[in-house]
């Protein structure tokens, strides 16, 4: 089953259209990568899942149903701009939360317990939230996300704020809610957050859906048949019919970096063929895309991941 | 529902244990008893201690006698005005006063001379003491008796009825419904200018912290709103209501305890005696007595129940249809000084029923413009309940009151959909273009 369809979501406002025919589908246990530029429609698509704006076109279905007002329990929402009552305790604060999400009051303080526990700050219930570092705020936000349980999460960039430490924390975390069947959106321009995580992408781009799939299938399709050789001495030209040079860099000892492109229809193995003959071959290659490579060209042109991609090699 | 009583608790919980809340709890209610007991005391050791002044009186005209009394020691000089001015320099005296040789009909060139500028009070005794001097010479030089001046000067009280279509006659006290108008108004026009600024404050610390995208996923902003207002609003009643007890109970408790100390009883022999003596003086007591016997009569005849109830629905809907508004604003802007602009037009209507209700409902309860004023929904709440105890139709009562359900109803609705957009947009510059903008825009 599917946590989570959208189809031809549409939302306008008064000079733009912040959403267009947006259509994503989010396999149920999945940690799912919303990507796109600041202003591509991310946090409105969010804000609609949420129910906090409305949608002018299109359904949403949530785990089989369409999306309606009691939905809001099984959600779990950490948005961009964090923000908590300052003059609340963490304890009230967590539990009012909760409530509103619809857990018991005994309910809440039994989860509420559990997770201080996890985060090992059992002892942060009576403080107040201005009292709190910045990231002692943050980790207090996230277990106000995912108290109530959520079937879906959605984080919206949620590692911004955190330090190194606290932030292999919260991946630890998010693992962990994955392990216990739950549905992870994210929405970043991270990418090497993207790379590590998520298993589902999706790349919104001015207000429209240009790209979605498994990050494996996405990537795959991506490939452009591009090989990175190293090699001894480069006295030799390559057979110019079937390979485009992309660049060549000397490394030490004359030894030669050589990026290539081939053309369509030849492999990795005829390459190889095609090298032997030429040259000594020292390490050999497929250069496949990074989500960051795949997010640039789609975003800005080819030109950009040409350049992007020369600047790299 | 269930979401919106959580919402109203938290305001509330959150704004009654706070110090500042005790604090100003205990305190306002300790300052009413403090001003009038302190007022008393400085009252009670003025008369205590008051020394009278002393004048030095020069009077040529030989016409005047001036009595020493409690407030002026005289002591008369028989000096030319220079040599009078001389000595009078060289003494600590209060004043000298100088009567040069006047006509009666004619009383020019009286003339005081003191070394600070003397308060109008002391010079206005003065003045009077010398006046009535005057009058009585000329009684005099007309030929005219006590006896026949009095009778010139019958002494008439309007005892004042309002006859009803029934043609029932009811006494009543336009003293008592203008304190009790006066008392009202101020108290609702307080309580929704006070509440409605802490309703925005509070939309604004929510949205300023950002913690309001987190609410509005698990309820709607309209019912967030709403239950800040109402949680706001219980935290006023609370201490309003707290306020109110302490008052009356400090109040009287200072009242009594200065009482004791001049007792009454004395007081009441003094009058007695001197009732005795001057009939004239009983006369007045008299009055006085059948005066305060009739304004207990009045008040307990007013309608004090369908007072009571219009108050406390003129109370909650005025600050129900601004606290939507003052809601609103909050919403609109990121800052306490940017709410400013908008805050102002939104405090007019609630000014001008405030004015209206000194310059037209006081004056002419049952005029045009103290009808429209108590209709109009933005002016109601402070209009009605000043007027109210004049006696309103029941016609205008119920167009009142249906119109300030209305009025909410729509306010509440305008501010609704302004806020639900307002609370999730930061760093815009708001226009009332923008608001408009807000205001239509779908979903």
């Amino acid at each position: 089953m599917n946590a989570l369809i959208t189809r031809d979501v549409t939302k306008r406002y008064a000079n733009h259209t912040a959403l267009d025919h947006v259509s994503i589908t989010i396999p149920e246990k999945s940690i799912y990568g919303l990507l796109g530029p600041n202003g591509a429609g991310k946090t409105t698509l969010i804000r609609i899942i949420n129910q906090i704006i409305n949608m002018e076109e299109g359904q949403i279905e949530i785990f089989g149903e369409p999306l309606q007002e009691k939905h809001i329990g099984m959600i779990g929402y950490l948005p961009e701009e964090r923000g908590l009552y300052k003059k609340m305790k963490v304890g009230e604060q967590l539990l009012y939360f909760a409530q509103l999400k619809g857990l018991s009051r005994k309910q809440a303080l039994e989860r509420i317990k559990i997770w201080l526990e996890k985060f090992e700050v059992k002892d942060w219930w009576g403080k107040k939230v201005e009292d709190l570092s910045k990231g002692m705020a943050q980790k207090v936000q996230f277990i106000s996300t995912v108290l109530h349980q959520p079937k879906l999460i959605i984080l919206d960039e949620p590692f911004s704020g955190f330090d190194p430490v606290n932030a292999q924390l919260i991946t630890e975390k998010i693992l962990e809610l994955k392990e216990m069947r739950s549905t992870i959106i994210f929405s970043t321009h991270r990418m090497e957050t993207v790379e590590s995580l998520c298993d589902h992408i999706a790349l919104i781009d001015k207000s429209k859906k240009i790209l979605e799939g498994p990050k494996k299938q996405v990537k795959d399709q991506y490939k452009s048949n591009t090989f990175i050789v190293e090699h001894r001495g480069n006295q030799f030209t390559f057979p110019i019919d079937r390979y485009e040079l992309i660049n060549q860099k000397p490394l030490d000892d004359e030894l030669y970096s050589t990026t290539l492109k081939a053309k369509n229809g030849i492999n990795g193995n005829q390459v190889i063929r095609d090298l032997i003959d030429i040259t000594e071959v020292h390490s050999f290659q497929e250069k496949v895309p990074t989500m960051s490579d795949i997010f640039i060209s789609l975003v800005k042109g080819d030109e950009a991941l040409k350049k992007h991609l020369q600047e790299q090699a | 529902m269930n979401k919106i009583w959580l919402i109203i608790q938290r305001e509330f919980l959150n704004r009654v244990q706070k110090k500042s809340f005790l604090i100003a709890t205990i305190l306002v209610p300790l300052i009413f008893p403090a001003i009038i007991g302190g007022l008393i005391f400085i009252m009670i050791k003025e008369s205590e201690s008051a020394k009278a002044d002393t004048v030095q009186v020069l009077d040529e005209s030989k016409m005047f006698t001036f009595k020493s009394n409690k407030r002026f020691t005289f002591v008369p000089l028989d000096l030319s005005l220079d040599q009078a001015k001389k000595v009078y320099n060289e003494t600590e005296d209060f004043a000298l006063l100088y009567i040069p040789q006047i006509d009666i009909n004619k009383p020019e060139g009286i003339a005081i001379y003191t070394k600070e500028n003397p308060s109008i009070e002391k010079v206005g005794d003065l003045e009077s003491s010398i006046e009535n001097q005057i009058h009585d010479l000329k009684l005099k030089e007309y030929n005219i008796d006590e006896a026949t001046l009095k009778s010139l000067r019958p002494k008439v009280n309007l005892k004042q009825f309002n006859l009803s279509d029934t043609g029932e006659e009811k006494s009543s006290s336009a003293g008592i419904l203008y304190g009790l108008g006066f008392g009202l108004g101020i108290l609702i026009y307080m309580f929704v200018l006070i509440y409605g600024i802490q309703i925005m404050q509070g939309v604004i610390d929510e949205k300023t912290s950002k913690v309001v995208e987190v609410i509005v996923s698990s309820v709607k902003p309209f019912q967030l709103m709403l239950g800040k207002i109402i949680g706001i609003a219980s935290v006023g009643l609370v201490q309003f209501t707290i306020w109110i007890m302490l008052i009356t109970v400090l109040s009287s408790g200072t009242l009594a305890y200065f009482g004791l100390k001049m007792p009454q009883k004395q007081v009441m022999e003094q009058v007695t005696k001197q009732m005795e003596k001057d009939p004239e003086m009983k006369e007045v007591v008299e009055q006085q007595n059948s005066k305060v016997v009739e304004l207990l009569g009045n008040w307990s005849e007013l309608p004090l129940l369908k007072i009571t109830l219009v108050f406390v629905f003129y109370f909650l809907g005025g600050y129900l249809l601004y606290g939507a508004l003052f809601a609103a604003v909050g919403s609109a802007v990121d800052s306490q000084q940017e709410a400013q602009q908008f805050q102002f037009p939104v405090t007019i209507p609630l000014l001008i029923g405030y004015m209206g209700l000194f310059m037209f409902i006081l004056r002419d309860p049952h005029g045009s413009v103290s009808f429209w004023l108590s209709i109009i929904p933005f002016t109601s709440p402070v209009a009605m309940v000043g007027r109210i105890a004049f006696g309103v139709p029941d016609w205008q009562l119920a167009l009142s009151i249906f119109s300030l359900i209305g009025g909410f109803l729509l306010t509440t609705w305008i501010a609704g959909r302004i806020y639900r957009v307002g609370i999730l947009m930061t760093g815009t510059k708001v226009s009332y273009k923008v608001l408009a903008k807000w205001f239509m825009m779908k979903g």
